[in-house]
């Protein structure tokens, strides 16, 4: 099957189920018409000079070039283009993690002190705390005096979450093994930040703790996971000592890869007992 | 210190210099998140009233961290004319207000003021300010610094090539820097922000945007927002650098935070004097941007406004060739939505040029944020008639690497339109040599990328 075709099929059931949902509009009545968003991107420059240049270079780049202008501004297709990407990021940043993925994951859920979207949006704090029973549960249940504990946080992004960890987790669990590694249970914590790693490596007493944090979404990509590393972080850890490696997705470094690269930058900083600032001017040999 | 209030038949009470100065801020979602904003319309009104009476030397005497265990209070008072404070020291804030707006006040009366006044002070005169006295202010102060270009002169605009690549990719990059130039953005800086912080991938970046500007023979300076750390590093293991970047906050505990100090900062300086490519002597690109210090827990209190000019306090003892804000790539918890991030914009040109920095502006918004690309341009356009030095220029507006919006190629080319702004002196003969632009216009040839195939 051609992929106009499956597309074509695609549409009609979306229709279709457009009107199941009591939508009174009739698209069989003559003045129905349908108009479907193309999201090809396509080099709209007026009589370039190479068209071939302009295309080639499109390829090597995610960024909005190649697009053309009308007078100083942009055409109407990539102004519209512009604006639909950002009405879909804005959604994207309100949507939860699916539990299946978290079960597929084997990832036990733990929570922040932000009791809804709108609190961790506005209070910081609120999600860098784990609440009482997580608290509770890590201190309890968690494996400790390992060398590593990874996080899985949704931070601005459950998209990244869900279509990112999948592959970069299983990546850096393998690399960790190979090395020799040792690390507790994988946790996900549900609306929570970056610093909630602090209180995780206190209650597991390890070494390194890596956060895998989904990214605020961009217009290119809502599925992009940053890690945060830090060796043995105190109560004078600043950010300069968190060694962060971002842009984990399908378009950006490659989730698969960035776990095996992950993995050596662990075993590097379990060896020089440092992250951070002082991790990335570390005398190499 | 207590001061105390009556307005509308209410009591209003504040404690410290600094209270004051939070009050009487405009609403910010981060001053309200560190619990130190007005609780009311009217107690926002009522701090306002009282700082206008405030003499400038009770804001002298307080300042809101204290010297001696603030490197940045430090340097703001140590840098500072005493003489020029002196002179000035009994006139109120808003006498001062008054002052700066004058018709009987210009540039060089502005000038001058700027070598008697603490960053506190700025931030005073601001909280008392509107969106037109903040622009109209702005536009009777312009500053000029050198590097490879002059940037800051009468009647020009000038453009950061912010052509990022989401994995550094050599060639991605590059090619969102020709469709940059042939948007004529570039004049400012061809700055990239590195994905990888590495030594060795920031030195691969320097260099090829290094020989892409010889190979095309273009005006203007390279530059990676790498940590300052890093880039020293690379430039002592000779890569090509023009202008050193780095990101500053408003107090000695966020710039720890950000791993930077006075000692850090002088030595990079050094280091460009000995090192770097450019002719100077203006070596620094500072950004900077309300709200940092809230989201690192280094807020000490004092309001997000106001430790942005104290941030420029402190950048201006290193003489930069470009500063510019952020405020509005952190999130909603420091600024709500495009209200909050315009007014801000507005606060940080105004702050910067009474500072004598060479000020430009990022109006910016991220997709958590209750804001869209139409508060986006409202700031620009604003902080442009207020005469902004430069603006970024990224692809579309899309920065792919960062995941947040900024103003555009085709914004950039749009802001000098339509105000008759032109770019560099030497840069607009060199668009001028590749048939981008005739008499300050855009020519067809212009948005094309194939007119760098050889």
């Amino acid at each position: 099957m051609d992929v106009e075709k499956i597309i074509k099929e695609v549409l009609e059931e979306l229709k279709k189920n457009t009107s199941q949902k009591g939508n009174d509009i009739d698209e069989h009545s003559p003045d129905a018409r349908t108009f479907t968003h193309d999201e090809r991107k396509i080099v709209s420059v007026d009589n370039p000079k190479n068209l071939q240049t302009i295309e080639h270079a499109r390829s090597l780049t995610p960024a909005r070039i190649g697009i053309g202008r009308t007078g100083t501004r942009m055409k109407t297709k990539h102004y519209l283009d512009f604006r639909i990407d950002h009405a879909a990021a804005q959604d994207a940043v309100f949507k939860d993690v699916d539990d299946s993925v978290l079960k597929e994951l084997n990832l036990p859920e733990l929570r922040s002190r932000a009791k809804d979207q709108e609190e961790y949006l506005m209070n910081l704090d609120a999600g860098r705390k784990l609440d009482k029973a997580s608290a509770e549960w890590l201190t309890t249940h968690s494996e400790k005096d390992k060398q590593v504990q990874i996080v899985v946080s949704d931070g601005l992004s459950s998209t990244g979450v869900e279509e990112t960890i999948p592959d970069l987790l299983p990546a850096l669990i393998q690399g960790l093994q190979v090395k020799g590694i040792t690390f507790g249970q994988p946790v996900f914590i549900k609306k929570s930040r970056v610093w909630v790693q602090d209180e995780v490596a206190t209650l597991t007493n390890c070494d390194v703790v890596i956060s895998l944090i989904g990214e605020r979404p961009g217009l290119a990509t809502s599925k992009s996971v940053s890690a945060y590393l830090v060796y043995r972080p105190n109560e004078k850890t600043v950010e300069a000592d968190r060694t962060v490696f971002s842009n984990i997705h399908e378009g950006g470094v490659p989730p698969v890869e960035a776990g095996a690269y992950l993995a050596d930058v662990i075993s590097e900083m379990l060896r020089h007992k440092a992250s951070g600032v002082r991790f990335a001017s570390r005398k190499k040999e | 210190m207590r001061l105390t209030c009556e307005l509308k038949n209410s009591h209003f009470q504040f404690h410290s210099v600094r209270e004051v100065l939070a009050k009487a801020s405009e609403e910010k979602s981060g001053d309200t998140m560190a619990k130190i904003g007005a609780a009311s319309s009217l107690e926002r009104m009522a701090a306002k009233l009282v700082l206008s009476e405030l003499q400038l030397t009770d804001i002298y005497e307080n300042p809101v961290i204290p010297y001696e265990t603030d490197e940045t209070t430090q340097i703001i008072y140590d840098d500072m004319n005493k003489l020029i404070y002196q002179s000035i020291a009994s006139w109120t804030v808003g006498e001062l207000r008054n002052y700066i707006l004058s018709h009987d006040t210009n540039a060089s009366d502005l000038k001058k003021l700027s070598r008697g006044l603490t960053s506190e002070m700025i931030s005073a005169a601001a909280k008392l300010m509107s969106s037109l006295d903040l622009v109209l202010a702005s536009q009777k102060m312009k500053h000029q610094a050198h590097c490879n270009t002059t940037i800051g002169e009468p009647g020009r605009l000038a453009f950061r090539c912010q052509a990022n690549h989401p994995i550094d990719n050599i060639d991605g990059i590059i090619a969102s820097v020709k469709e940059g130039l042939s948007y004529g953005s570039g004049d400012a800086v061809i700055g990239i922000n590195p994905n990888n912080e590495s030594v060795e991938s920031v030195s691969r970046i320097l260099t090829a945007t290094h020989e892409f500007i010889e190979k095309w023979e273009i005006p203007t300076q390279n530059c990676t927002l790498a940590h300052i750390t890093t880039q020293m590093e690379a430039l002592r293991t000779g890569a090509p650098i023009a202008l050193m970047f780095q990101s500053l906050a408003g107090s000695q505990v966020a710039n720890e935070d950000f791993g930077v100090s006075k000692a850090i900062l002088d030595e990079a300086h050094d280091l460009m004097k000995t090192k770097g490519t450019s002719a100077g002597p203006n070596f620094f690109y500072f950004e900077t941007g309300q709200g940092s210090e809230v989201s690192l827990g280094a807020h000490a209190d004092v309001d997000m406004q106001t430790l942005e000019a104290r941030t420029y306090g402190y950048a201006k003892h290193w003489k930069p060739f470009m500063v510019n804000n952020v405020s509005g790539f952190i999130g909603p918890e420091t600024l709500y939505d495009g209200r909050q991030v315009i007014r801000a914009d507005l606060e940080d040109l105004f702050m910067g040029k009474l500072h004598n920095l060479p000020m430009g502006i990022a109006p910016t918004y991220t997709n958590h944020m209750n804001a869209d690309q139409n508060d986006q341009e409202i700031a620009g356009m604003l902080t442009t008639v207020g005469g902004a030095n430069f603006y970024m220029g990224v692809p579309g507006g899309d920065d792919v690497m960062l995941s947040y919006q900024d103003t555009s190629y085709h914004d950039d080319a749009s802001l000098r339109e339509m105000l008759g702004l032109r770019p560099l002196a030497e840069f607009e003969k060199w668009l001028e040599k590749m048939g981008i632009m005739e008499n300050g216009r855009l020519t067809k040839h212009a948005g094309d990328l194939s007119i760098f195939d050889e």
